[in-house]
Parts: structure tokens; C-alpha cells; sequence
């Protein structure tokens, strides 16, 4: 699985992308963020305050309960301010 | 149309662009957004990411619901990324028609929803260096004014 991060949540974490392998009990996008919060210090800043957290699975925007698998592109970022 | 770039765009030309699309057209709305310094001298430059690939897929399904809601002729959307100081143009929106209304409502529409769905994050350089910008609620309700039941599919 490939994990991206944009915005502030790239500097909390670190890093712009990761190549993950979760385990099987994570299936849905909540469950990811709940792995992935227990990664780094970082990572846990990044993804304590999940309202102020949008995902997209394979470039859509994605909800909590929308599945995750191996092989999903899936993006992590703060509500978008373009325009 | 659809443009992602990170090199500058004249508005005037992409004005008399979508303006020369054909004589079917009676009427062209644009609207140019810039980058601002408000109070003055507080801002020095702004960054804008973004999720190349997400974006151009968001703008074109925001693009394609504007022609599927008007009677649209023409519609031309250029976003830019990278480094901008203030003046320089961030996003043009222009949308062409028959008639006055639906050029106005579409262009509307389309500035609305892509603040609000388009995956681009303001950085502003500033004075003692900088800070993220957040979402504004006021965009979240611009978009929301659009919405009606077939729109949920990209909610």
C-alpha cells in the first residue's frame, strides 16, 4: 500500500509517501489511521485530531468506514484551500 | 478545459481565448483569483501543493458536472501550484454560453467547488516564516449552496 501525506500533515509525519504493508485486521480507513497513529511521534501529532483530517483511496476522497487493501494508493492530508 | 501548471498564465489571453470559441457563444464569465498581502506587507510569497493526479481527476469531474448542469459552449479552468508572490494569479475560471445566467451560475459553481474539492494546501511566507492555511467554513457553505441529490456522488 502506498501512503501519502500533504500539507502539515507531511511535515508532522516526516515524510511525502511510505510503501506499507498493514496487517490484515486493517481493512476500513479509520482502522488504517488508527495503525498508522501508532507509528511515530509524528505520525500520532498528525492523526490526533482526525476532523481536521481528509483521505482520498485511490485519488477519491474516502470516508471512515470506506475499505482499504494492499495495493490502494491512499492520501492523507488537511482540508484542501486552493482556489 | 483543464490546466494544472506551475508557470504563470496571462488572464487576458485565456479571456480571448474562450471568447473565440465560436459564434454560438452570447456570453463569457470569468473570475481570476490572486494571490493577496492583506494587511499589506504581511505576506511575501505563497506555496501551493498539491496531489498531482487527484487534482486533474477533481477538476475534471467538477468541469464535467458544470456542462451536465448549463448549457455550457466552452469552460476553461487553469489552477497554478509552486511559489506565487502576491498579484500573480492562482486559479482562472471562465465559462461560455448562449446566455448571460447560466455563464455566471456555472462559473460560480465551479470557483465553489473547487475550493472546496480540489486537493491544492495555501502555504503563506511570511515574516516569521510561515503557517499553513486553514479551510474556511464560508467555503464549505459557498459549495454546499450547490448541492442537490446527484451531486453527493463526489461529496
Amino acid at each position: 500500500m502506498k501512503v501519502l501525506y500533504f500539507a502539515w500533515v507531511r511535515n508532522a509525519v516526516g515524510t511525502g509517501q511510505e510503501d506499507l504493508q498493514p496487517p490484515a485486521e486493517v481493512g476500513t480507513v479509520q482502522q488504517l489511521l488508527d495503525w498508522l497513529a501508532d507509528r511515530s511521534a509524528g505520525h500520532g501529532e498528525a492523526l490526533a485530531d482526525r476532523a481536521r483530517i481528509r483521505v482520498a483511496v485511490n485519488q477519491a476522497f474516502a470516508a471512515p468506514e470506506d475499505p482499504v487493501a494492499a495495493g490502494d494508493e491512499v492520501a492523507i492530508f488537511p482540508p484542501v484551500t486552493g482556489g | 478545459m483543464i490546466r494544472v501548471q506551475e508557470t504563470p498564465f496571462d488572464p487576458g489571453e485565456e479571456l480571448a481565448a474562450i471568447c473565440d470559441g465560436g459564434t454560438a457563444i452570447g456570453g463569457v464569465c470569468s473570475f481570476v483569483g490572486l494571490v493577496r498581502d492583506m494587511p499589506p506587507g504581511s505576506l511575501s510569497a505563497m506555496t501551493l501543493e498539491h496531489y498531482p493526479g487527484m487534482t486533474e481527476r477533481m477538476l475534471a469531474e467538477i468541469d464535467r458536472q458544470a456542462h451536465d448542469r448549463w448549457p455550457l459552449e466552452a469552460s476553461r479552468v487553469i489552477h497554478r501550484y509552486g511559489r506565487m508572490e502576491p498579484g500573480e494569479a492562482i486559479v482562472f475560471v471562465a465559462t461560455a454560453s448562449a446566455h448571460r445566467q447560466a455563464a455566471f451560475e456555472s462559473g460560480q459553481f465551479l470557483i465553489d467547488w473547487l475550493k472546496t474539492r480540489a486537493p491544492f494546501w495555501k502555504f503563506e511566507e511570511t515574516a516569521d516564516g510561515g503557517r499553513w492555511v486553514d479551510a474556511r467554513t464560508e467555503d464549505d457553505d459557498a459549495a454546499a449552496r450547490w448541492v442537490r441529490d446527484r451531486d453527493q456522488t463526489i461529496a
